[in-house]
């Protein structure tokens, strides 16, 4: 299993938390896993980057034009980071209205989930569901298990569980 | 043995634990401040009696580490690259006096840069310093790495350096992990005024054993290059590296169909370089190139005739060695055809950061810029260097120098007249303890006139929320290390209340100008809301944008604050309540009162 990922945000949305549990999945996957993450000032709103290459991979950064899949938490950062994209890559949205790719209204479901700030996992639940990873979506519920404190693993469950629900 | 998904900082950390380190101490910065969490974390998942501290600078934690290595024991310092340059003076002789228990030292270098204020490389600072380098590319080499230090420092009996750069510190890679075991050692410090106090004579002969010492450890066979044979089908061509970038250009050949072939060497220890490597590729190639981050260390050390490199000008003499940007060069030094099509690049320069809404250093900083629009701001480094997009930071350049800069700015003005513009210094609470306590101290005693505010948030908020002095025990307050440098005027309140902090700034104006007046000290307190949430932290209300909006747009330009955008189909400014902190800085910003406090009151 060869796959590359970007995940793409706004300092503070999560993409840190996503990456982790992209990495752990892969472990329970039984693949190899490189990922590189955005720390430090840009943290502070800015626009944040995370990479997962999933394979016998040496070094965690991609190419343009080498993702085969790409999470976007706001829709802005398609012009920022969406050139990492394969031109046949799978890109997920998180967007009110329509962006050409496949697109989920991720903040309403996460506020329909009771689960506000986890537009994140909705996210990764709706691209899991869409068969568009690398496990399926039992793998991230096991990563997320393993990830998440106690107290706050049933809202994440449940905020991704929506995302897989909205995909189907 | 069990595996376990780490960041590279974590997967140090856990290394400097496993091999039973008894001091380790740091101070934080990007991209090295996770690896100091993660030796706290093993230590207390272990059980283990590491002293761990967060160090008021990395020379102090250099210091601090040193002389527990002095006794016998494993230590270990962690910072930035850029806190080596703080720590250079104890770094330098060190080589020099050399260690007794292992002793490591964690550079982290940023090639980018992405988070710091230079892209130097701490390889080449080892090279200065005379000490032995290991260069992972990795989270997994990294780890074992460490453990590589500690021997090599234990039976050289000198300071051993790692250094990762950004791509190793934040990468994550399932690491095997060992069970720590406690060396069951007990402190003894051996006395040898010769040595450990060693007098400019007896330097000498110290330098004398340096050399020798490296010139066994260059020779060491365990320490010497990964051989990597090609298969042929690239005769004669030879590709020397170390680090992420290694790593990188491997994947690059991959995703080029050329793995395997070429010769790859793998340098593990970039200074001192084995003479082994020089003799391996005499004459053996003719095409033979280097890559590495971010200066030439190991191309100039090799010496050889005809190498491709950054002396060559192959590779380029800034930035990161991306894969996009190893491509072109492999592309080049192979003499591959260009891509069929352009590599695509981003459309949008992205977001950029800005300090979170309900920051209390957003409420100083506008009161700064509002109440002396002619004033000239040095700054600092932290999350408040953030300032410089509200136009109160006119300098940043490393930690502390706000405070001696304002100094220097008073000392060129005052030359010309008594109507010197009014100078605030801005600096945190964390960088106060780092580096301004002596730049205040010699701008107290050398007579300088500016006002200082201390953004003072509790916490070193950029880098992680790690403690300062003012949080020990027993704690250090700020407010008695500037009253004990003898500052005659000091004040501290909440910015949040910026009727009474803007009259405080004029108040520190005026003493600062007065007869006998010097240093006027503001220390603004409101702590981190990242840390304490809204209810906590002041006001607890989220405010709104009424009908009465214009769509002027000046609080979106003065304030920029995250809650806050400009909203197409309404023509308005809107707040986002979930996102809102309730600072209120915008209310008094909004020429037509059109800011309110929501409906629904307190949350």
């Amino acid at each position: 299993m060869r796959q590359r990922i970007v995940v793409s945000g706004l300092g503070g949305q999560g993409v840190l938390f996503l990456t982790r549990i992209l990495a752990e999945a892969a472990l329970h996957a039984g693949e190899e896993v490189l990922t590189s993450e955005t720390h430090g000032m840009a943290q502070r709103g800015g626009a944040v980057v995370s990479t997962v290459k999933v394979g016998p991979f040496h070094g965690p950064l991609l190419s343009p034009g080498e993702a085969e899949v790409g999470l976007f938490l706001v829709p802005e950062n398609l012009a920022v980071h969406g050139h990492f994209l394969r031109p046949d890559g799978l890109a997920f949205v998180n967007a009110a209205t329509s962006t050409g790719h496949s697109t989920l209204d991720a903040a309403a479901v996460a506020a329909a989930a009771g689960a506000p700030r986890s537009v994140n996992l909705v996210l990764l639940g709706f691209a899991a569901g869409r068969g568009g990873l690398f496990s399926p979506p039992e793998g991230f519920e096991t990563a997320i298990r393993v990830v998440t404190p106690v107290r706050h693993q049933a809202q994440n469950l449940a905020a991704f569980s929506a995302g897989v629900a909205a995909a189907s | 043995m069990t595996t376990r998904v780490l960041l590279g900082n974590e997967a140090i950390g856990r290394g400097i634990v496993e091999a039973g380190c008894a001091v380790a101490a740091a101070y934080p910065g990007t991209p090295a401040s996770e690896i100091q969490e993660a030796v706290a974390a093993f230590a207390r998942e272990g059980a283990l009696p590491i002293h761990v501290e967060w160090s008021v600078n990395e020379k102090i934690a250099y210091e601090v580490a040193l002389a527990a290595s002095y006794t016998g024991k494993r230590a270990a310092v962690s910072m930035k690259q850029v806190g080596l340059n703080a720590a250079a003076d104890p770094f330098m002789r060190s080589a020099y006096l050399g260690v007794k228990g292992g002793f490591l030292v964690v550079s982290a270098d940023d090639p980018g840069p992405h988070s710091s204020q230079t892209e130097q490389d701490s390889r080449f600072f080892a090279m200065f310093a005379k000490i032995p380098v290991l260069d992972p590319g990795s989270p997994r080499e990294a780890k074992a790495m460490v453990q590589m230090a500690f021997t090599l420092s234990e039976a050289y009996e000198i300071p051993v350096m790692l250094r990762p750069t950004t791509r190793v510190c934040h990468a994550r890679q399932a690491v095997p992990l060992e069970t720590p075991v406690p060396l069951a050692r007990v402190a003894r410090f051996e006395k040898d005024p010769t040595r450990w106090a060693a007098t400019p004579r007896a330097v000498l002969t110290l330098h004398r054993g340096l050399t020798e010492k490296l010139a066994r450890l260059a020779a060491d066979p365990a320490l010497a290059p990964i051989f990597l044979a090609g298969d042929g089908r690239l005769p004669r061509t030879g590709l020397i590296g170390s680090g992420v970038a290694f790593a990188h250009a491997r994947d690059v050949l991959e995703e080029l169909g050329l793995g395997t072939a070429l010769d790859l060497y793998q340098v593990r220890v970039p200074y001192p370089l084995a003479p082994s490597l020089a003799e391996a590729v005499r004459g053996r190639y003719d095409r033979l190139l280097v890559i590495e981050e971010s200066y030439p260390v190991i191309e100039l050390q090799l010496r050889e005739r005809g190498v491709e490199g950054r002396l060559s000008g192959l590779v380029p003499a800034e930035g990161e060695l991306t894969p996009e940007r190893l491509r072109g060069i492999l592309g080049r030094f192979l003499g591959l055809p260009a891509s069929p099509t352009p590599p695509a690049t981003a459309a949008a320069p992205g977001a950029r950061p800005t300090l979170c809404a309900g920051c209390g250093h957003r409420a100083a900083f506008y009161a700064i810029r509002q109440t002396f629009p002619r004033g000239i701001f040095p700054g600092d480094i932290g999350c408040y260097t953030l300032g410089v997009n509200l136009g109160a930071v006119d300098t940043c350049h490393c930690m502390g120098a706000g405070i001696s800069q304002a100094a220097g700015f008073y000392h060129a003005y005052a030359q010309d007249g008594p109507d010197f513009p009014t100078i605030v210094a801005t600096i945190g609470d964390s960088t106060f303890f780092h580096s301004g306590i002596p730049a205040l101290a010699n701008a107290v005693s050398q007579q300088a006139r500016f006002i200082l505010v201390i953004l003072d948030n509790g916490t070193t908020a950029m880098t992680g929320h790690q403690p300062t002095p003012a949080l020990g025990s027993p704690p250090v307050p700020i407010r008695n290390v500037v009253r004990g440098v003898g500052v005659g005027f000091l004040r501290e309140l909440d910015p949040y209340d910026l009727r009474a902090f803007t009259a405080c700034l004029i108040e520190a104006d005026r003493y600062m100008r007065s007869e006998g007046g010097g240093v006027a000290v503001v220390i603004a307190s409101h702590p981190c809301v990242l840390q304490v949430g809204p209810t906590e932290g002041g006001a607890a209300h989220p405010f709104e944008v009424t009908e009465e909006c214009t769509g002027c747009e000046a609080c979106l330009a003065d304030v920029e604050c995250p809650a806050m955008r400009w909203d197409e189909a309404t023509g308005r400014v809107v707040i986002a309540a979930a996102v809102c902190n309730g600072c209120g800085v915008c209310v008094t910003v909004c020429p037509v009162e059109a800011i309110v406090p929501a409906e629904g009151g307190r949350r």
